[in-house]
């Protein structure tokens, strides 16, 4: 029985090139993006404490953090800033929903193959249509 | 039962030990959900966003209550969550010490940096 299956690749030590050929489930790819946008929103910490600065500390500088979306500040222009943005507002998203995902199953035990597959495909959709919604406002579409 | 918790005898694995993490990484995720919903709802209610109305609602003085918790806990989240990373990918224990180091003067500086600007309003 167990002979007529494709052998399986076996990895022991781990090369970056061997990562690329990984079929992750749904669940995978949730669990492995989580890591990433919260590796993300960590690294882009005190940009976000700066956009928090200059839209709270006055008029002027909350005219500065308007203009850095339409003319750009400093060396970096306003495009940029909004892909770099839009990034964030994924990593939260994503890393919000699959948080969200984890307590659910700690609460409820939701941990069946089905449920976790499920509720990954959920938590990719969702964080992607509200990125796109999100993502459409910060980019001027409407 | 010997109860020696440092030296050699040093508890640094077993039972408790990541449950404190696991626990606190869930219970600050709590608060920072709970936060985004309360700071959606104020963003939604009310006529167009513009800095006055922006500043207002960091100004309330139980917003910012609940935005220095908020900070605190996004703080306490991100390092044992960043930690966590180190721990699975970086195995040289000088490497691992040093990046554990700069991620906590770079947590405790965003940390004070974001206070500053919340109590300055």
């Amino acid at each position: 029985m167990a002979d007529e299956h494709k052998p399986r690749p076996v990895y022991t030590n781990i090369h970056v090139s061997q990562i690329v050929a990984y079929r992750l489930p749904p669940a995978g790819w949730v669990s492995i993006l989580h890591r990433i946008s919260g590796a993300l929103m960590f690294v882009l910490l005190p940009l976000v404490v700066w956009l928090l600065d200059v839209s709270l500390t006055s008029e002027v500088s909350y005219e500065r953090f308007s203009n850095a979306f339409i003319a750009g500040i400093g060396f970096v222009p306003a495009f940029l800033l909004k892909l770099v943005v839009l990034a964030l507002i994924w990593s939260f998203l994503h890393h919000l929903i699959a948080g969200v995902r984890h307590l659910w199953m700690d609460v409820t035990h939701s941990v069946t193959l089905q449920q976790g597959r499920v509720s990954a495909l959920i938590t990719l959709g969702a964080s992607g249509v509200l990125t796109i919604i999100l993502g459409a406002k910060l980019f001027g579409l409407y | 039962m010997d109860n020696q918790s440092f030296g050699s005898k040093r508890l640094v694995v077993g039972a408790h030990y990541g449950l404190r993490d696991w626990l606190s990484q869930r219970v600050t995720a709590v608060v920072m959900t709970l936060y985004t919903l309360v700071l959606v709802v104020q963003l939604l209610a009310g006529p167009k966003l513009g800095y006055l109305r922006w500043s207002a609602i960091f100004s309330q003085q139980w917003m910012r209550f609940a935005t220095f918790v908020t900070i605190v806990a996004l703080a306490v989240h991100a390092w044992v969550g960043v930690r966590d990373i180190w721990m699975d990918y970086i195995k040289p224990v000088w490497l691992r010490l040093t990046l554990q180091v700069i991620t906590i003067v770079w947590l405790v500086g965003c940390t004070g940096w974001a206070v500053q600007v919340l109590w300055r309003l």
